[in-house]
């Protein structure tokens, strides 16, 4: 079994044989971190870029710790420091910067599509660390592997992601994936955060939180930003808190077994409460130490794998 | 030796004039850079043109003789951005895709919102292989803030007013240019799109955009658009032409409008007569960014009904070239546009023609008749007497887009690889060949 792209740029037309595979492959890598020495030569001699357009804590830590575990040559690029303010293009920063021999890129931008831009403009593997409100591949993973780890399976399991559906790259990989591995899922936000035929995405769709997580069993909930207040889309911060935010009093509606999820970062107490983050059923630590195994598994599965040969070129 | 008879004859195809209800094989001739015969009689014609020079004879037959289109909506990027298009490349790209007619759009550095812009541009277009026909801005610098001096730029050639790329958001703005513009009997072309709901938005709001969380423009921010251009101009009996019609909702708005008597008139571009926002999210080609955008397949369908019955008037392309360090970027930097001079014919015969929806009579008349009309061009038709701006067009000839065989200096086409039917064999601006396919 292996991954019929070499790049990652979505969880969109992914199988469940593949997510299978980077998921089981990401159980070993998870090991690892547990031991003394936390460090293998898979990746000895491979170079990984990683270029980030956009502010990232925990995603770029992440993959550069899952880098260096797998004992890859890093780099890694910041636009605040780099030529691109000078007005070099984005195709121009990376063929540059691939010249100098770069073997998988790890990308962040805030532009949809970039990843799949970038693979036309060098040979690279390309690995998706969010593109705009587009996917964010190896979020899901991780979503998806901390949610195993504890149910053992993905089927059947009912998720709802609430907040900002309508801004969220996460929320969009968590659909697919989740939906592909046999998950039922259910968005829930203010429907001005809902965007546009939702509903054909294959999950239902909730304006009531109490209603949503009616017999759940798992609530993942996204970040709220200021900006999208700014923007008219809900009145205030205190009225979606009221809302949207989720609440110990709102936890006894879920399955007994329930688990309870954020990608970060979290805004305490505006779409979570502190109580409820710090739970015991929170695993929201969980999931960044994860994050490192599931990326880890990922550069492993892409690296090494080469373009078809182009007969018609 | 005595000066000859003709100039040019075309002889055997089937002659097609929508203006004169004319759909027949014949032949036609030229003198003078006019047409002064169209003629049936077989035998006298060969007589005639077994005198005359063999490059002053054009055998059509088999091919379609229709008067020389017209493109009533282009972006020529000059003055200010030759690097694009210049007005002598843009109208080689007319001449490739059989439009000896194109009107421009006045989105230009600087504005085309004054008589010596206009002047400018028409100056260029001389030499050119194709008629240029100004479109002058609505307002000045096309802010939408200030009345361009109107009377000024009809005066110096203007065949229209619009502010394309913008719409005219403030609605007095609007009504008065409609009000002044009737002064001078010319139609205020109408980029309908509510800059309020189309803020930021990169695609069609659809579930597309939803997938690709892209930021998008909702069909109803061209509805309320075309319908308050549409309910203005029927208050003050201004003309209001929508460019662009893109979506189900505009096109029932106008054909209610048309059925109540009100002056509007629209046009629509090969692009939103073929192509859906599903496109964008299988490469994400940045050359299917465009505005309006792409949308949905209901959209489509009811742009091609509106074509059908006689909605939507005319049919033109919105050419709009970009360079390629501009479009080769990430696909929310990209500018809006594509190019469509040298593709409308063939998407016209393979998506309109070829489906059933048009025959050639009515395709030809909206490309020809009725922009000429709208705009009170000359031409339009081969009757005798008038110029002689004709386009021959070998109907079934299957040729394949190639970015290198692109006359426009700009290659942002989507249909770059498609196989489409039905090209220009030849097109002939007062009496001269332009263009000739080898």
């Amino acid at each position: 079994m292996k991954l019929r792209s070499r790049h990652l740029l979505g969880l969109e037309g992914v199988t469940a044989d593949e997510l299978s595979l980077i998921l089981d492959t990401a159980e070993s890598f998870r090991e690892i971190l547990d031991r003394p020495i936390k460090k293998v030569p898979t990746l000895r001699g491979v170079t990984v870029l990683n270029l980030f357009y956009e502010p990232s804590t925990r995603t770029r830590i992440s993959f550069e710790l899952a880098e260096k575990r797998l004992s890859a040559d890093t780099i890694s690029f910041s636009t605040s420091v780099s030529s691109v303010k000078k007005g070099e293009s984005l195709k121009d920063t990376v063929r540059n910067i691939e010249a100098m021999k770069i073997d998988m890129v790890v990308v962040r931008h805030s532009s949809p599509g970039v990843p799949y831009f970038l693979t036309n403009c060098v040979e690279s593997n390309i690995i998706n660390a969010g593109d705009g409100a587009h996917e964010h591949p190896t979020q899901a993973l991780l979503d998806m592997f901390t949610i195993r780890k504890k149910y053992g399976t993905l089927d059947g399991l009912r998720v709802v992601l609430v907040g900002d559906v309508k801004h969220s790259r996460v929320v969009r990989s968590n659909i697919w994936g989740l939906k592909t591995m046999g998950a039922s899922v259910a968005v829930c936000g203010p429907s001005t955060l809902l965007p546009y035929e939702v509903e054909q995405f294959g999950v239902d769709i909730y304006t009531d939180l109490d209603e949503a997580i009616d017999g759940a069993d798992v609530v993942n909930i996204m970040r709220i930003q200021l900006e999208r207040q700014q923007a008219g889309l809900f009145p205030s911060q205190r009225e979606y808190t009221n809302l949207f935010a989720m609440t110990k009093e709102r936890l006894k509606r879920l399955k007994r077994n329930y688990t309870i999820m954020h990608p970060g970062p979290m805004n305490r107490g505006v779409e979570i409460t502190p109580d409820v983050a710090d739970s015991k059923s929170s695993v929201i630590l969980d999931q960044v130490t994860n994050g490192q195994a599931v990326r880890m598994a990922v550069l492993y599965l892409l690296s090494g794998k080469k373009e078809k040969e182009e007969d018609d070129e | 030796m005595s000066k000859a008879d003709y100039d040019l004859v075309i002889s055997g195809g089937r002659v097609i004039d929508p203006a004169l209800g004319f759909g027949k094989e014949a032949d036609v001739f030229v003198k003078d850079g006019k047409i002064v015969d169209i003629s049936t009689e077989t035998n006298k014609t060969a007589r005639i043109t077994a005198k005359m020079a063999e490059d002053r004879v054009i055998d059509a037959s088999g091919s379609l003789v229709v008067p020389g289109l017209v493109d009533m909506h282009v972006h020529l990027r000059e003055p200010g951005r030759e690097d694009k298009e210049t007005i002598i490349t843009g109208c080689q790209a007319a001449a490739a895709g059989g439009f000896t007619s194109v009107c421009c759009m006045p989105n230009t550095t600087p504005v085309i919102d004054n008589q010596e812009t206009v002047k400018f541009v028409l100056s260029r277009a001389e030499e050119a292989d194709a008629n240029v026909f100004v479109i002058g801005a609505v307002t000045k610098m096309s802010q939408g803030k200030e009345l361009a001096e109107i009377g000024d730029l009809v005066k110096a050639g203007a065949v229209a007013i619009s502010d394309d790329g913008h719409f005219v958001q403030n609605p007095e703005i609007m009504r008065r240019a409609l009000e002044y513009a009737h002064m001078f009997d010319i139609p205020v072309i109408s980029h309908a799109e509510d800059e309020f709901l189309s803020k930021g938005a990169i695609m069609n709001e659809s579930f597309q955009s939803t997938r690709l969380g892209l930021k998008g423009s909702p069909s109803v921010a061209e509805i309320i658009a075309v319908v308050r251009d549409i309910k203005l101009a029927e208050f003050v009996g201004g003309r209001v032409h929508i460019a662009h019609v893109s979506t189900a909702g505009a096109v029932k708005a106008i054909r209610d409008a048309k059925a109540d008597g009100i002056h509007v008139t629209a046009e629509a571009t090969p692009h939103h007569f073929t192509l859906t926002d599903e496109e964008i999210g299988k490469e994400f080609n940045t050359n299917l960014r465009v505005n309006p955008p792409l949308r949905t397949k209901n959209d489509v369908e009811e742009v091609i009904r509106g074509l059908v019955d006689g909605t939507i008037d005319c049919i033109a392309s919105d050419h709009a070239p970009h360079a390629e360090e501009e479009k080769d970027v990430e696909f929310d930097q990209a500018p809006p546009g594509m190019i469509g001079l040298e593709t409308t014919l063939g998407l016209v015969k393979t998506q309109l023609i070829d489906k059933g929806y048009l025959n050639w009579a009515d395709a030809i008349r909206k490309m020809t008749y009725n922009p000429a009309r709208i705009l009170k061009l000359p031409g339009g038709t081969l009757e005798i007497g008038s110029t002689a701006d004709i386009t021959i067009i070998d109907p079934e000839k299957r040729w394949t887009v190639s970015e290198k065989k692109f006359r426009s200096k700009s290659k942002n086409s989507p249909f770059i690889g498609w196989k489409l039917k039905g090209k220009v064999d030849c097109t002939i601006l007062a009496g001269r060949i332009v263009h000739q396919n080898k």
